[in-house]
């Protein structure tokens, strides 16, 4: 069972945990399909919803899948919370605890703003992203997508290409694919791959063919604009020709390879259109797969939560 | 006094001697001197010189919340040391006479240890314009810096150098390139990948090294460079004294004790600038500090208030509150892991510091100002910030274990601080 108040990150999340969450998962999103939203595992818990980034997907799934489990959801938007009047992390932390809510769910800009949080409350948190980070979350629902499409990750060839550096998504996956015996292949600008990422277990491609040859499953991930005016790289354009995955390299990957992208999509730079509306493509299985894990993250720690 | 029977630590030797001091200043050292009336027992102790941070923060005027004079000084004494230098960076800066003017006037009503200001390059530490250097000299200031930032504009900054070599007051350089930096807030390498924390390359510390060197070199003349962190600033460093550049430099306690492993945890008091870097820095650290590449040790005390620290890691201030741990670490990772001798430490510690900023201090001979640090090498303890004396709790070796504990400080022949027994 999984033993843990928080779930902050993947980094230190075991083989036996992974598979217990993505196992829930499976079994929750089985009863989604069945068309079963009204279930009760957290009946007369409070989850709050804290959000110091705009999101659209990531939040709204953690809102439902709180709700399709009975919870009641409070959603912060800290634009117009009190942190604009400028209370701080800690104390917003000891408020919403003060208010009883059993989990936070939070995403902010800042690596390790979780960490901070949970240390001051008793309720549970779950790290809906945190700066550059993890996303923890996120690699969960890839890796039930790929678990979907291939029935285990142990082995499978991941090529992960774009703004690996700036992203908690990337990190999250090879942490937890790692964990779980997958091959991660890292293919990006020069300017945008982490220092040391190779030696937490990346394998890092010299060009896009090395990266994409045989995969199994190749993810795009988003970059944002305001990294080409900071000069890590010139324009969209040579980004999109060098970077991005058109319906030709994806050739490369093995024939049923599938394709991967925690959204939004720049249409044309990370993925061709092509790619993403290609029948090998599981960017909307992705979304629902979200719902799924978060709910599979919340049951467990409200499981764990009640063990006490 | 006489302080009898203790190990004291020359330049050259560590020799078992009684000292007499009389008025302030040393009298006698002797094998055996004749029974006084007021006595110190040092068996088993060693006596050092009086300890010289040259490189502390101590908040007053502005920032009494973080540290004030009388609260680091009484941190000062008991870490062992007898002389301090305090940067400039206070509200308002330390730019101009008064400012100068009133640390020193503090530090005579507190008259713990002798604190001698530093005054800024430039008004409001702002690299614009010059401060007034003579004038702050004359008020008593005995080095300028601009420490906390650099100053970007190197044309200003080769103005400054020349301007106060006409006031024979030297330079303390803060090396970073602000543009490279871009709000980073750790090393940049494996630690900070893992963090997810923005990282900072050694090239934002390196090239101001180097430039900094160029000034000197083009001026011909003396300049410090401050908190030494990267292992290829070392290298220049020993590069530019090979080639006869009069570059002096310092480095820090977490500079040569700790790596970067330690901000994993998101603890904000591993957060300080130039950030803790990886094994090969410490390594090169500590053989600069062997080599003489790296001439002094100091704190760069940075005491800080809860409230400036329990915040996300990003938003939390740059600093260490390390002026009672300095020793410590320096007797425990530096002498006991036999990286320096006795006298060495007392040459990065006292000495040096006080060659190079031309204080009185910096020697147990007799003549000299009964300046003296008496320390029990073997004495184990483990670090807790809640028991400092500095308002600054903010220290992140919490429970590690170090030796050398300090067991009197005297000032001026007087006893500052006195170890519990």
């Amino acid at each position: 069972m999984l033993k843990r108040k928080d779930l902050l990150g993947l980094i230190d999340v075991s083989k036996d945990e992974l598979s217990e969450i993505l196992d829930v998962a499976a079994h929750m999103k089985a009863k989604l399909k069945a068309g079963d939203k009204c279930l009760s595992e957290l009946k007369g818990k409070t989850a709050t919803i804290l959000f110091y980034e705009n999101s659209t997907r990531t939040r709204t799934s953690f809102e439902l899948a709180a709700k399709y489990l009975g919870a009641q959801v409070v959603n912060i938007a800290a634009g117009t919370s009190s942190v604009a009047k400028g209370e701080t992390l800690v104390d917003t932390g000891k408020t919403l605890d003060a208010q009883l809510n059993d989990f936070l769910i939070m995403r902010h800009p800042m690596g390790g703003a979780h960490y901070l949080l949970s240390k001051v409350v008793n309720a549970s948190v779950l790290n809906a992203g945190d700066g550059m980070n993890e996303h923890p979350t996120q690699a969960l629902l890839d890796m039930l997508t790929m678990t979907e499409s291939f029935g285990n990750l142990q082995g499978l060839k991941v090529a992960i290409l774009g703004d690996i550096k700036h992203s908690r998504v990337a990190k999250s996956n090879l942490f937890g694919l790692r964990t779980m015996g997958a091959e991660v292949y890292m293919y990006a600008p020069e300017t945008l791959i982490p220092k040391g990422i190779d030696r937490l277990g990346a394998k890092l491609c010299k060009t896009k063919e090395e990266a994409l040859q045989d995969a199994d499953v190749v993810m795009g991930l988003r970059i944002q604009l305001e990294r080409q005016q900071a000069g890590n790289f010139p324009s969209l354009s040579e980004y999109a020709h060098f970077y991005g995955v058109s319906a030709n390299d994806l050739k490369l990957a093995k024939p049923h390879a599938i394709v991967m992208h925690p959204g939004p999509v720049n249409r044309g730079v990370e993925l061709t259109g092509k790619v993403i509306d290609h029948d090998q493509s599981r960017i909307e299985e992705q979304v629902f797969s979200g719902i799924a894990v978060r709910m599979a993250a919340l049951k467990l720690l409200n499981d764990y939560r009640n063990s006490k | 006094m006489i302080i009898r029977n203790g190990n004291v630590v020359l330049k050259n030797s560590v020799e078992k001697k009684d000292i007499l001091i009389q008025d302030g200043k040393i009298v006698q050292i002797a094998d055996k001197l004749p029974k006084g009336d007021n006595e110190i027992d040092a068996s088993g102790l060693h006596i050092f010189p009086g300890l010289i941070d040259m490189h502390v923060h101590l908040r007053e005027p502005g920032f009494e919340h973080k540290e004030d004079i009388e609260s680091g000084a009484k941190a000062a004494v008991k870490g062992g040391f007898t002389q301090i230098c305090c940067m400039p960076n206070t509200y308002p800066v330390a730019d101009n006479k008064v400012v100068v003017s009133y640390i020193k006037n503090r530090a005579k009503e507190v008259g713990l240890c002798k604190i001698h200001p530093i005054g800024a390059i430039t008004k409001g530490e702002k690299g614009e314009q010059l401060a007034e250097i003579g004038e702050m000299k004359a008020a008593g200031a005995v080095a300028i810096s601009d420490d906390g930032v650099s100053v970007n504009n190197s044309r200003l900054m080769y103005l400054a150098m020349e301007y106060a070599k006409g006031f024979d007051i030297k330079c303390l350089c803060h090396c970073e390139d602000k543009n490279l930096v871009d709000g980073g807030v750790v090393n940049e390498g494996l630690s900070s990948t893992i963090a997810g924390l923005k990282g900072i390359p050694r090239a934002a510390e390196d090239i101001m090294i180097a430039r900094d060197i160029a000034l000197a070199e083009s001026l011909d003349m003396p300049v410090h460079i401050c908190h030494v962190s990267t292992h290829s600033g070392v290298r220049l460093i020993r590069d530019a004294k090979r080639a006869g550049v009069k570059v002096t430099a310092e480095t820090c306690p977490h500079y040569f004790a700790a790596t970067d492993n330690i901000v994993r945890t998101f603890d904000t008091f591993t957060k300080v600038n130039p950030p803790i870097r990886e094994e090969v820095d410490k390594q090169a650290i500590l053989e600069g500090l062997k080599d003489g590449t790296l001439d002094c040790i100091v704190t760069d005390h940075a005491p800080h208030h809860t409230n400036d620290k329990n915040v996300e890691y990003n938003l939390a201030a740059f600093g260490i509150s390390g002026i009672e741990t300095s020793l410590g670490f320096a007797v425990t990772y530096l002498y006991k892991a036999g990286v320096l001798t006795l006298p060495q430490i007392a040459e990065k510690m006292s000495a040096a510091p006080a060659r190079i900023l031309g204080l009185d201090g910096g020697e147990i001979a007799e003549g000299a100002v009964a300046d003296l640090t008496v320390v029990d090498l073997e004495k184990e303890w483990i670090v807790d910030p809640a028991t400092f004396v500095s308002k600054g709790k903010n220290n992140p070796f919490k429970g590690w274990k170090l030796n050398g504990a300090v067991a009197y400080t005297i000032v001026d022949g007087e006893v500052k601080y006195q170890q519990e027994k």
